[in-house]
């Protein structure tokens, strides 16, 4: 399918104040470019600019210098309005060497700046990156402000009275250039000088090297002759409400939340989980926070860590396990044996571009299939998913809310994007979210492990230890008065019906779908889930500001979907679902609801741009004039 | 929580659950050593759980008046380990099979004995597949002739002892399932132990593999195909006792010798080694070992754990100290 994309009107560094700006750090795995890209993004919260970051890992741990597929990246967008996206469309480009030149330059806008280390365009260099002439010299970059600089050699100069070395002063490059970016932004260097010298602490000639190539990178800003059109640029402060804000990765929000949902359930957590791209980080967070009440389990493998969560929740704490994808799917069987077993159970899917390996460090929608409809039996499970890094932080709470509340396994969807994606985040008082304590049953009196709360329909957690609550459960279909094996068959269709039921009441326990852009019925309805809000937002509120008719829904809740949210469809003249898959939730709105969504699918292990989101709702608005 | 429990009996452990066993099914005799057993280890019974794959063997939980918990197949193990891990005062015990443990589970079973997760683990080896109606399993001999093998079975079995001491388990032991008395005095052991204790109970199934121990039950001729082992003890077999092992120490070979040969071993269940090959004796060259086969002391998985969360936990965490850690700004 062929997605089209609206050019936007981004020539931000005409004027030398602009509303906002993207800017990408590109060079070498060992370039230092997440580490340039990170000191960047504190000094422009610092500044009150609103952001958001995407870093772009290559999948090879350490790629030959110099390889197109060993290019890493940083990219930033902020800007003195709401940003939500790490933006289309490069205004500002650092090329540490010609193969991040020729991997990035084509996002570059027209008249964009194109910062390169001209001392890193070597014969050798050019090879790799497959260019037959030097595209410094031959014109093809006529079309850029370019600004080339051999970096090498003006890192090499600062950095002399440290005596480092050629390979250790070149380590250098990255600091002076953001030196040149932070002199480029009128930006302070007094954070970035901080954090070098906490990171080097044990260096301190290191830390002092990397400062003096800082400075002289600033300095090289402000003394050098420098081409026309290249100046400083000043980006107003962002309007965003008071309080004291911290910077948030997808990652860290949802390890926080599944933390704070473990105060607010008052219940120990045993985070059991199996290494895999780009879910790991979960675990890397969690088990540096055992002093909560936190434990964590590195399994023999996805289906092993998933059998332990269990086995914990059993036990009476909740299990917690995360996987991406191909992960999710070994852990099937063992999810469903929560399912049956009725015990608490919280499954991360931090999805990637699939099938198979697909792409690992790339990210993708494409296992919300999976996660409503991918188990043996009918078996279903609440499914929630956050649409922005900082969003991670809510839906955690949640999921750990309605697995202890409902007895029941709940997927969690996130993705690779939100996972390493930050935003800044007002920092939320925890006082204010309502405690939610579990209860283990503790009476012997009566006692049956199918004994079940008749309004949520969730069964009893029993747990051992307990004395006269002796059980035992499994996954043989169990009798409905009793808990005992049974293979009738009456009894089995009841059994099934309450499961169903019991996570089809929950729709009675979550928010009624609201518009977070728009009216609440007109013409067009865009609606997405996860990831695509930040584009989707965009794209809406442009769309909005021509005067289009046109409203954005974001659904957390997919399964069981908010109760209001057909007859919310159905107020707009047309449905447009963008996703990063072939057509997953469309179809369930679909055939949920009965109504004529359309799709806008894009599955290239890339965000959606909001140009694209755009286009698209310029068409179907179109569409849709011609046929009134 | 040892003082003054009231005494309990086998009854106290029977569930009001039907056995459905099919009749003359080893498993009868083994649950009712384990039901006889439990008393005697003055525990509550609240904290004993019994936890168990697919098998015949995993249905061994319906039938203990304990905690209980029938998973899926293989898995076992890695359910228990969650168990341990988020509660260390119980007292968990495996219950798995050979095709259980050893084929779909092998994996879980390699990590919870290298990790030493202070569990009991019963592996009930009838050296066949019952629940599925036949097939051969990773314990099948050579040739086994089965539903899913007629010209005969052509994997190389395994030896679940030896596999268990090579993955780095810490208690090994093999017993049979109708000798109550030396089944109790090696789970006994087991029990005592910190630590996975691996005990592998060879089984009789009457339907689809009878018979297949009855050389080491036959009280007639029993002594010559077994040889019972006790720590600091010579290993000496047969009617008489007129037979023994030694280490050949060219060959590094086991073989049989005379009873009265100055070079016959002395069983040190410490001696990993000389477990490694008594583990993997078998018929027709060599008598089955059974009784306690190797024992190390190594810390247990779950203990250690335990420590890095008490240290982690000396100062309780703040979540708001969490949220504004690390670098924050404020905006007016």
């Amino acid at each position: 399918m062929e997605l089209a994309e609206e050019k936007l009107d981004e020539h931000h560094l005409d004027e030398r104040e602009v509303i906002d700006v993207v800017v990408r750090f590109a060079g070498d795995s060992g370039d230092g470019m997440q580490l340039t890209g990170n000191n960047f993004t504190q000094v422009t919260a610092l500044a009150g600019n609103d952001l958001s970051t995407f870093p772009d890992f290559p999948a090879e741990i350490r790629a030959p210098v110099g390889a197109t597929f060993g290019v890493s990246a940083f990219q930033i967008y902020f800007g003195s309005e709401d940003v939500t996206t790490a933006g289309d469309a490069l205004d500002v480009l650092v090329a540490m060497n010609p193969a991040a030149l020729t991997t990035n330059v084509a996002n570059l806008v027209d008249g964009g700046l194109l910062i390169v280390d001209s001392g890193a365009f070597t014969a050798k260099n050019l090879t790799k990156a497959k260019y037959a002439t030097n595209p410094l010299e031959d014109g093809s970059l006529d079309g850029f402000r370019v600004l080339d600089i051999d970096i090498s050699k003006q890192v090499l100069a600062a950095v002399e009275p440290f005596a480092l070395g050629h390979k250790a002063g070149l380590r250098c490059k990255n600091m002076w250039t953001l030196g040149l970016v932070l002199w480029l932004f009128d930006r302070e260097r007094t954070a970035t000088i901080a954090s070098l010298k906490s990171k080097f602490s044990s260096n301190p000639d290191i830390a002092d090297a990397n400062i003096a190539a800082l400075n002289a990178g600033h300095a090289y800003g402000e003394t050098a002759e420098l081409p026309a059109g290249i100046h400083v640029y000043h980006v107003p402060k962002a309007k965003v409400p008071p309080g004291t804000y911290r910077n948030m990765t997808g990652t860290n929000a949802l390890a926080w939340g599944l933390i704070a949902g473990s105060e607010l359930a008052n219940i120990e957590l045993l985070f059991a989980s199996y290494p895999i791209t780009p879910a790991s980080n979960l675990l890397h967070e969690l088990v540096r926070h055992k002093e909560f009440n936190i434990n964590t389990f590195q399994a023999e493998d996805e289906i092993a860590a998933v059998c332990a969560a269990i086995g914990a929740s059993f036990a009476g704490q909740l299990g917690v396990t995360s996987s991406s994808g191909p992960g999710i799917a070994l852990k099937a069987e063992g999810i469903a044996l929560a399912a049956a077993t009725e015990l608490p159970l919280v499954i991360v899917n931090t999805q990637r571009g699939g099938p198979s390996t697909g792409l690992p460090t790339k990210t993708e929608q494409s296992d919300l299939n999976m996660s409503v409809y991918g188990r043996h039996g009918d078996t279903p499970m609440p499914v929630i998913a956050s649409s922005t890094p900082t969003d991670c932080f809510d839906v955690a709470i949640e999921a750990v809310r309605l697995a202890t509340k409902y007895m029941t396994p709940v997927i969690l969807l996130s993705d690779g994007y939100l996972a390493n994606a930050a935003e800044p985040w007002k920092i939320p008082d925890i006082a204010s979210f309502t405690p939610f304590p579990v209860t283990h049953h503790s009476d012997p009196e009566g006692f049956k492990p199918s004994l079940r709360n008749q309004e949520t329909l969730a069964r009893v957690w029993a747990k051992p230890g307990t004395a006269g609550l002796e059980h035992r459960i499994g996954g043989i279909e169990r009798a409905y008065d009793t808990g005992d094996i049974s293979y009738d068959p009456e009894n089995h269709q009841k059994m099934t019906d309450l499961r169903q039921a019991k996570i089809a009441g929950i729709a009675n326990d979550i928010p009624l779908q609201e518009v977070c852009l728009g009216n609440t019925s007109g013409k067009l309805a865009v609606v997405g889930w996860g990831s695509t809000f930040g584009a989707i937002h965009q794209a809406v509120k442009r769309a909005r500001a021509e005067g289009l008719d046109v409203s954005h829904i974001q659904v957390r809740y997919i399964c069981p979907l908010p109760k209001n949210l057909g007859e919310l469809l159905n107020s707009f003249d047309a449905i447009l679902v963008p996703e990063m898959n072939t057509g997953q939730f469309v179809r369930l709105i679909r055939s949920e609801y009965l109504i004529d969504a359309e799709a806008l699918n894009k599955v290239a292990g890339q965000p959606f741009k909001i140009g694209e989101i755009l286009a698209a709702i310029h068409k179907k608005n179109a569409a849709l004039e011609g046929k009134s | 929580m040892n003082q003054a429990l009231p005494k309990l009996t086998l009854k106290d452990y029977a569930s009001d659950q039907e056995v459905r066993w099919c009749p003359g099914c080893g498993d009868y005799a083994i649950l009712k050593t384990i039901q006889k057993l439990m008393p005697e280890f003055d525990q509550p019974k609240e904290n004993q759980v019994f936890i168990s794959g697919i098998g015949c063997s995993s249905r061994f939980p319906y039938y203990m008046n304990t905690y209980g918990f029938h998973t899926i197949h293989g898995r076992a193990p890695a359910v228990a380990t969650g168990v341990k891990l988020a509660n260390p005062e119980l007292d968990v015990w495996v219950i798995t099979g050979d095709g259980d443990g050893f084929s779909i589970g092998g994996n879980h079973m390699l990590h919870v004995l290298r990790r030493n997760v202070d569990l009991q683990i019963l592996l009930f080896n009838n050296e066949i597949y019952g629940l599925t109606k036949g097939q051969y399993s990773p314990t099948s001999q050579i040739g086994t002739r089965s539903p899913s093998s007629p010209q005969g079975s052509i994997d190389l079995p395994l030896s679940p002892c030896e596999v268990a001491i090579g993955a780095g388990g810490t208690f090994i032991a093999r017993s049979i399932d109708t000798e109550a008395k030396h089944l109790a005095a090696v789970v006994t052991r087991g029990h005592d132990h910190r630590g996975a204790s691996f005990i592998e109970i060879l089984q009789n199934c009457p339907i689809y593999n009878d018979g297949i121990f009855d050389k080491l039950k036959d009280k007639k001729i029993a002594a010559d195909f077994k040889v019972e082992l006790e720590n600091g003890k010579p290993v000496i077999f047969g009617k008489e006792a007129e037979k023994g092992i030694r280490l050949n120490r060219e060959s590094l070979k086991l073989e049989v010798v005379e009873a009265n040969n100055a070079d016959v071993l002395i069983h040190d269940e410490s001696n990993k080694v000389l477990a490694t090959l008594l583990a993997t004796m078998s018929a027709p060259d060599f008598p089955v070992a059974v009784g306690v086969i190797y024992h190390a002391e190594k810390t247990s998985y779950v203990d250690d754990s335990r420590a890095q969360v008490i240290k982690a936990r000396a100062a309780k965490g703040s979540l708001k100290e969490l949220l504004h850690s690390g670098h924050t700004w404020d905006v007016s």
